[in-house]
């Protein structure tokens, strides 16, 4: 068994069940979605089996398989998982089954879970991808069934939120596809071959540092459109607001992380010098965004716009995490990926639950929920605290540890950082006033209590939601050996150091 | 016995998850008996941990219990552990216990309520945080448990939620904390960076070699945090609102314990506060002396029962932060102890007259209720001389060790101290003549109130009285754990000594406590002279009513400027960022659009474009360039 293509298959699987859900004919509804349930609970299954037999101490890759693709171009089919991507790996094969069984599209099933199906393949292979261009094709197939899922199940303006979304990336992507080219090409000479392979243009590459900054900014561009990173957001409110709640609980939850983890894997990875020399940029614009985005959620009138926004806020902090480039602060960023896309999954499912027993997100059309619907503004109460980022909660780890981290090599932007704290409760709070409390009016008073299947959804995100914040220990024990490698390697090609942790001052001139 | 440490919070949490699994089974009035008695557990096993500590010598009296690793932070980590010194024992202790008595007050005040358990579920919920609190042996637990007070304090405020003013008081509340919690997370990460842990024996131990700035900066952001939990200027106005909450919330969370929580932290981290230069005890004792005596201008003018106790409280909080920016940590830690004792009386007595009076709260529809509530009344007797600093009541004692380190300091902070003192004995006279003597008001009320049928004011059941009878003792005797007749009459700042160290004064006590007394009876006399024998007219102006109209200011701006900025972000994120994306998407449609016009698809079109491009080239090099 130890033989077993697991990564190969955490791909396949659900690329397979994407083509046999296509294949079954439309008169047999309930088979679309066995054949769809089974195949991805079966990839669940195996990220799990995936978490349970990765090597806590290792910081290198696990599980790898490699295999020649397009020999001529040094092109191969090289996958691999280390403490950074695990996690990503594990939410992506655990939110897909939960969204397909628990989140009803509507109309048009089997074309619905097809998609669905191909997206989770493209996920999981972007995750994985140890190839550049492999990679590279991964993070493009995912834009395909995404366009289509905001644009054939999505609300009024879909159409338009779904160009943008698609029109923003491919834009990012253009960049990426010369930097993935420019690089391969020019780290030919140092590699003795053309080669596609990270690993081996990361370790043996070396770019004078204008060419590395070049090629490193060539894919941040890319990646903070994904992000998305300030001033480059605005597909996201929109195209969170049009998409189907299905399809907004995987697009915050694991494809904004594909921005992120790309910054870590590719940008952080290939281009240590460059990261380090354009620190300033980005945890400048990380923490514009993080205040930026926690204003705009404010002002909101949309519900599912404000969550949204709350995202761009959220994202900051991790862009910031990633850039502070200190062990706490990357780990932290790591884990509020994570954790992001467990407490807005969770917030997008309960607006999604609100819209299909109100047909609206409008703020100001909602009153009193909570007198007539106790259970679920409960269910709502502990999601919006992990987002707020409560203690004993998962949304205070990464965000403290990021904060924390930070303060060492980033303390004034952690100063203006931290007061996001305040926005999120200012936020979120107000908005649940407004929707919850209050006595309810005539349209609001018929408001159904959360009902069985849909308390069997949020019972897995809430369990994690207490989990990771209580004990989050086995999660970052597996994340750190890592990220204290990626920094390793940072610090050796490039002239930043990695900041000595604190002593005890025993004596100081000062007065005692 | 010190290794069950850990039991005292986790038997609240218990209770906690019980009443969450079975609250609604166990009911009105169980589920209150079930929480009551899981804080009581928790008080008998804080009595354990007492003695046991009691019996070891003043080093050995600190035990470090780790639960497990919480969070790994690089090469350091934090542990999910806790400090049981006498310190922090001394406050489980008086957390405990008044807990559990305004738990059992609750079961008689909130019976009848729809929401009776899941008032209990907060009521566990936020003993568990509070003891999490002052447990933790680093800041980050403590934070844990202060974020966890915060929560049920703004679920707790806003428990009757369907009062749009409830629930805005809750939100207030919260988000007023949270500012303050910014300036703890930059205390710990401040803390964090130069010392490498956030363990407050690793942080006090390494105080004195700390850089004067460092200490300094640490030790003004935890004040920050500080000034938001225990409601100092500027950060207070968010608990006048919290009065919104059900009284014994009021009396747990607002006046007994949650709220002494930033007094313990400057306590907590007392060496820093000495490595820290002067003019940080300073901020903080001007602070403390500005709202103990701006608060108590307002308590002046107010005519909301639980009004006035609020802004008392906020008074007797900034009495405490006095003492701490003067040095005297006993001092704070002992009026916080007394205070809970006879504040928490108040509330619990002011709750009862609510309840008896079928929630009536203003003063000016009450009067001569000592005849219908003899045991409310004479309970409330005893708080109203123990925050006037009677002698012999448990606040005098207390007020008189603050007032004494704030005349070391400065004798300014000592005249605050003092006019601050003679107001409270004012209006705590006044209250105690509006609602218990003079005459009966209520009748003439009760058809504008809205009351049903006549009003009959009631005396309260066993359950509420009770704990009234229990907290009016401690308030009469409470002084005895510290008294200042010999060293070893002071048994609180012995027996704290190990973690605050002592405050060293020369000063002859007697005089000053004999001014204090006078002082205090002025003010008793004054209320007398206005209230009750009317020989003068009361002076309530209108901006004390309004507390110097603060809060409407702050209200006004959030609401004014406040709000067109955030709606200006809104606005330039849809127009002008979104707007350049949307723009650009324009002008690449426009220009194609017209580009796409020459695509005509016409021969002609064509034919002529290519001809007067060859005229054109022509010209170009025959004339300009002068070829042939």
């Amino acid at each position: 068994m130890t033989d077993f293509p697991i990564l190969t298959m955490l791909v396949l699987v659900p690329a397979i069940g994407s083509v046999l859900v296509a294949l079954v004919s439309k008169r047999h509804p309930d088979l679309v979605k066995v054949t769809a349930l089974v195949t991805s609970v079966l990839t669940g299954g195996m990220s799990v089996w995936l978490l349970a037999g990765f090597a806590t101490d290792d910081a290198g890759f696990q599980f790898t398989s490699q295999h020649e693709w397009i020999k001529a171009w040094g092109i191969s089919w090289h996958l691999g998982i280390d403490g950074i991507s695990l996690f990503l790996v594990v939410l992506t094969g655990v939110l897909f089954p939960l969204v397909i069984a628990g989140i009803d599209p509507h109309h048009d099933h089997k074309r619905y879970l097809s998609w669905m199906l191909l997206l989770e393949a493209g996920v999981m292979g972007s995750f994985i991808s140890l190839d550049l261009f492999l990679f590279f094709v991964f993070f493009e197939i995912v834009l395909v069934p995404m366009y289509f899922l905001i644009g054939g199940w999505g609300y009024d303006n879909r159409i338009y939120a779904a160009t943008k979304f698609f029109l923003f990336t491919m834009i990012g992507s253009a960049f990426m596809l010369v930097g993935i080219i420019a690089t391969a090409v020019l780290a030919k000479a140092d590699n003795g071959q053309i080669t596609f392979d990270l690993i081996k243009i990361a370790e043996n590459a070396d770019f004078a540092a204008s060419t590395g900054r070049w090629l490193f900014f060539a894919f941040a561009i890319a990646f903070a459109v994904k992000v998305p990173l300030f001033p480059l957001h605005t597909w996201l409110p929109d195209a969170h607001t049009q998409a189907p709640t299905g399809g907004s609980v995987i697009l915050a939850g694991v494809l904004l992380k594909m921005g992120t983890y790309g910054l870590l894997r590719f940008g952080v990875y290939l281009f240590p010098e460059a990261a380090v020399w354009s620190r300033p940029l980005f945890l400048t614009l990380a923490v514009i965004g993080i205040i930026w985005g926690a204003i705009a959620a404010t002002m909101q009138t949309d519900l599912k716009r404000l969550v949204a926004y709350s995202s761009v806020a959220h994202l900051g902090f991790i862009v910031l995490g990633t850039f502070a480039l200190t062990s706490s602060a990357i780990t932290g960023g790591v884990m509020q990926m994570v954790n992001h896309g467990i407490s807005t999954g969770a917030l997008f499912i309960l607006v999604g639950m609100i819209y299909e027993r109100r047909h609206t997100r409008e703020i100001s059309k909602l009153k009193g929920l909570q007198k007539v619907a106790p259970v679920f503004a409960a269910a709502f109460t502990v999601v919006m605290l992990s987002s707020i980022g409560v203690p004993g909660l998962n949304g205070f780890v990464g965000e403290f540890m990021i904060l924390i981290g930070s303060f060492a090599t980033a303390r004034w932007w952690v100063v203006v950082a931290a007061s996001g704290v305040i926005l999120a409760a200012l936020y979120l709070l107000w908005a649940y006033q407004r929707v919850f409390h209050g006595e309810p009016d005539e349209d609001n008073k018929s408001f159904a209590e959360l009902k069985w299947k849909e308390g069997m959804l949020l019972l897995p995100f809430i369990g994690l939601i207490v989990f990771c914040g209580l004990y989050p220990k086995p999660m970052l024990d597996r994340i750190q050996p890592s990220v204290d490698k990626l920094l390793t390697h940072v610090s050796e090609n490039s002239d930043f150091k990695l900041p000595a942790p604190a002593e005890p001052v025993e004596s100081h001139e000062g007065e005692g | 016995m010190l290794d069950v440490v850990w039991l005292i919070p986790a038997l609240p949490l218990a209770g906690f998850v019980c009443i969450l699994l079975f609250g609604r089974k166990l009911g009105d009035p169980k589920a209150g008996y079930f929480a009551t008695a899981m804080v009581g557990a928790s008080f008998v096993v804080t009595v354990g941990v007492f003695f046991d500590l009691m019996s070891k010598t003043a080093e050995e009296r600190h035990h470090v219990k780790t639960l497990f690793q919480w969070v790994p932070l690089g090469s350091a980590h934090i542990d999910l552990a806790f400090l049981a010194d006498p310190l922090s024992i001394t406050m489980c202790l008086f957390v405990t216990g008044i807990g559990s008595l305004i738990h059992l007050y609750a079961v008689g005040y909130m019976h009848g309520d729809p929401r009776f358990s899941k008032f209990f579920l907060y009521l566990n919920l936020f003993a568990f945080s509070m003891l999490m609190l002052v447990l933790g042996s680093n800041m980050l637990v403590t934070f844990l448990g202060w974020e966890g007070v915060g929560t049920c304090s703004y679920l707790l405020i806003s428990f009757w939620h369907e009062k749009d003013s409830a629930a805005t008081a809750g939100k207030k509340a919260f988000v007023t904390n949270r500012v303050g919690d910014w300036g703890f997370m930059m205390a710990m990460f401040f803390a964090f960076w130069a010392v490498g842990s956030l363990d407050y024996s690793a942080i006090n131990g390494a105080a004195h070699g700390l850089a004067t700035s460092t200490a300094t900066a640490i030790a003004l952001f935890a004040f920050i945090g500080a000034c938001g939990k225990s409601a100092q200027l500027p950060l207070f106005l968010w608990l006048p609102d919290a009065m919104e909450g059900p009284t014994p919330v009021s009396a747990l969370i607002h006046a007994a314990t949650m709220v002494t929580a930033g007094v313990y932290l400057m306590c907590r981290i007392g060496p820093v506060l000495h490595a820290s230069s002067g003019y940080a005890t300073t901020i903080i004792a001007i602070v403390g002396a500005a709202t103990a005596l701006f608060a108590a201008t307002i308590a002046v003018a107010q005519n909301d029962i639980k009004k006035v106790l609020a802004y008392s409280t906020i008074s007797q909080l900034g009495y405490m932060f006095l003492a701490v920016g003067s040095g005297a940590y006993t001092a704070a830690i002992f009026h916080m102890v007394t205070h809970a004792f006879f504040k928490a009386l108040l509330f619990l007595g002011a709750g009862s007259v609510i309840h008896g009076m079928h929630h009536e709260q203003d003063m000016r529809r009450m009067g001569a209720l000592r005849k219908v509530m003899p045991i409310t009344a004479g309970t409330f007797i005893v708080g109203w001389l123990a925050i006037a600093g009677v002698p012999p009541f448990a606040g005098f004692w207390s007020k008189d060790d603050i007032l004494l380190a704030a005349y070391d300091k400065n004798i300014v902070l000592w005249i605050v101290g003092l006019v601050t003192a003679l107001l409270t004995a004012y209006y705590m006279t006044r209250q105690v003549i509006m609602v218990f003597y003079g005459k009966a008001r209520w009748h003439d009320a009760h058809e504008e109130n809205g009351a049903h049928g006549d009003l009959q004011p009631h005396e309260s059941p066993w359950t509420m009285v009770t704990p009234l009878v229990v907290l009016a003792v401690l308030s009469l005797v409470g002084g005895a754990m510290n008294l200042p007749f010999k060293t070893t009459t002071e048994r609180l700042a012995l027996w704290l000594e190990p973690v605050v160290g002592v405050h060293e004064s020369d000063t002859a006590k007697l005089p000053l406590a004999l001014v204090a007394i006078a002082v205090g009876l002025v003010g008793i006399a004054g209320a007398y002279a206005v209230y009750y024998f009317r020989k003068f007219k009361a002076i309530e102006p209108q901006i004390l009513a309004d507390a110097w109209r603060y809060d409407s200011t702050v209200s006004a701006f959030m609401g004014g400027p406040g709000r067109k900025a955030f709606d200006g972000v809104a606005w330039a994120d849809a127009h002008v960022v979104d707007g350049a994306v949307n723009g650009s998407g324009a002008l690449v449609r426009g220009t194609a659009g017209k580009v796409r016009l020459l695509q005509s698809g016409n021969v002609r079109n064509y034919a002529a474009a290519i001809g007067s491009g060859v005229v054109l080239l022509l010209v170009w090099f025959v004339v300009i360039r002068g070829l042939l």
